[in-house]
């Protein structure tokens, strides 16, 4: 039985990863996850200095899923280096740094510092954080915005780069096909979608940010409509994410064409989603005689 | 891996303490083993409506027959399904979580407010085991219907504040404080983040050391999301700013270290 896929030159050994944000860069679940079991991690976004992040309430529940403002929080990428690359590498899995930023330039700083480490796999340059104001999302929901930043980070990038894509757009296909045509290797989607929640009893915002990125089983359907669209509208492999609890969940993405998928919220849910989800894929393809993975992905035109 | 774990536990006693207060015993051998005072469980609902786990702090540790015990406030859905669970009944949960208290001196002066009380249970029953250390709680009530005072007295004096007046100092634990003119050389803390407010201005009045136990809303429980920080003074170690995460570097931090 295979379940290799191969995204960019990049083999990964099954196609679940992380979803970033949602995972830190790996320390805190290893007690709980086998890191080497997974197809890649995703790390927490990265910029040049490090990021206070948004006041607190910074999430709030759902129905059927939660909202987060978590205002991209990090250490700066100098840091990243330093503590966390290191406890990754000791693992034989993917290494894909998420990139955030509020400039080309400061997009450009990260993945420049990070062009002399063999170990990252891959880049995902994150365009579509609702949660800060500059940088991000304004890259996320303008095609000519998202196709530059896209081929400024790609001619300084050594590794391949994935563009994580915002659902917050009107046309999904568009943004898919600026961030091929910027040259991405890959494009992950989606992110989290605009919301707000409101507090009755205290008659105020449930989130300080006032508004927030919804995520859970809740946002599915809209993920899964929109990485079919994505996917049968460009060339570059899609990576799938959007409220995968279970391995039908991520079966789901991956025969709407998904060549990989990610796991986010489920983590909060059960610290060991991502491995429940590769068993369950194994014992999917078992029992239904799919000897390559490959037979399922993007199975459903 | 580590000494976290996520599991289905048996539920073994559930009882209603007050109104709206709940106690629930779990059979966990191995989190009884390693939970010290402080520290804090993840409960989960069983319902797929309800993704993100309470943090609920343990009010008692029995170590001897594997069992954890959490006194919990009904505060929306989530906490009123663990209410209306029943003896022999199974809950998902995570822990033992955070980094719970450090037993430090000879005077303890234990606060708690509201929810805030059960943790003290259990450190109070900690402290009274250490040789010659006089355990004394404070206890903060909205009325006379107390909770776990009882228990608490078989291990520490016992003071109680109401903010009616209807069973003992009338306002809050500092007024308790104040009316016996209680002294400490460490103080242990947790409640709504008003009392930790005082608490911290008293202990940095008095030069006492204090350990404030805070709450915050969280998803992951474990360190990796950066939902749930508090704001610290100085740039952290782990961050690289100003702030610490509630469920990994506490929920215990010191007086000096956050700003509330």
């Amino acid at each position: 039985m295979n379940t290799e896929v191969v995204i960019a030159g990049v083999s990964l050994k099954n196609p679940v990863m992380t979803a970033s944000g949602t995972f830190g860069s790996g320390e805190e679940y290893s007690e709980f996850v086998d890191l080497n079991r997974l197809g890649g991690v995703v790390t927490k976004g990265m910029a040049n200095v490090p990021w206070p992040g948004n006041k607190t309430p910074r999430i709030a529940e759902i129905a059927c899923g939660m909202m987060n403002a978590i205002g991209l929080q990090n250490p700066g990428i100098d840091v990243f280096i330093k503590r966390d690359l290191p406890f990754l590498k000791q693992f034989h899995t993917n290494i894909i740094v998420n990139v955030c930023g509020k400039t080309i330039e400061d997009y450009c700083e990260v993945v420049e510092r990070l062009s002399d480490e063999p170990d990252v796999s891959m880049l995902e340059i994150n365009i579509s954080c609702p949660n800060v104001k500059e940088g991000g999302i304004a890259f996320g929901q303008d095609p000519k915005a998202a196709e530059r930043i896209t081929s400024e980070v790609k001619k300084r990038a050594r590794q391949p780069i994935i563009m994580k894509l915002s659902p917050n757009v009107t046309d999904i296909t568009v943004m898919a096909k600026a961030a091929q045509e910027g040259g991405a290797d890959a494009i992950s989607l989606i992110n989290t979608l605009t919301g707000m929640k409101i507090d009755i009893n205290r008659r105020t915002f449930a989130v300080a940010n006032k508004t927030g990125g919804v995520s859970g089983p809740a946002i599915k359907p809209i993920a899964v409509r929109m990485v079919y669209q994505a996917a049968n509208a460009v060339k570059i492999p899609v990576i799938g994410m959007g409220g995968i609890m279970t391995v039908e969940d991520a079966l789901e993405f991956i025969m709407a064409g998904a060549t990989a998928v990610s796991i986010g919220t489920a983590n909060f849910a059960n610290p060991y989603a991502t491995i429940e989800v590769i068993e369950g894929i194994e014992r999917f393809m078992e029992n239904n005689g799919v000897e390559d993975i490959h037979e399922l992905i993007g199975c459903v035109k | 891996m580590g000494e976290k774990r996520k599991v289905r536990a048996v539920i073994t006693g559930l009882t209603k303490l007050a109104e709206d207060i709940f106690s629930m015993w779990i059979e966990e051998s191995f989190m009884a083993g390693s939970a010290k005072a402080g520290q804090f469980l993840a409960l989960y609902s069983d319902s797929a409506e309800r993704l993100l786990p309470r943090p609920i702090s343990i009010c008692e540790i029995d170590r001897e027959k594997g069992r954890l015990r959490m006194v919990f406030r009904v505060a929306g859905a989530g906490t009123e399904e663990f209410s209306q669970k029943k003896e022999g009944d199974s809950i998902s949960v995570m822990g033992p979580l955070g980094n719970g208290y450090a037993l430090k001196g000879k005077k303890a002066l234990l606060f708690g407010g509201g929810i805030g009380i059960p943790p003290m249970l259990e450190l109070a029953k900690e402290l009274a085991q250490e040789p010659g250390c006089e355990v004394q709680a404070v206890l903060g009530y909205r009325d006379s219907r107390l909770f776990l005072k009882e228990e608490l007295e078989a291990y520490a004096r016992v003071y109680v504040s109401t903010e009616d007046g209807s069973a003992g100092t009338k306002g809050n634990v500092l007024d308790a404080v104040k009316e016996h003119g209680l002294t400490a050389d460490m103080i242990y803390a947790c409640g709504p983040k008003p009392m930790l407010k005082g608490i911290q201005k008293f202990a940095e009045a008095c030069h006492i050391p204090a350990q404030l136990s805070l709450e915050e809303k969280m998803a992951c429980g474990i360190g990796a999301c950066l939902a749930c920080v508090c704001e610290s003074k100085e740039t952290d170690s782990h961050s690289h700013v100003k702030n610490k995460r509630v469920c990994k570097d506490g929920p215990v931090f010191s007086a000096e270290e956050i700003v509330l």
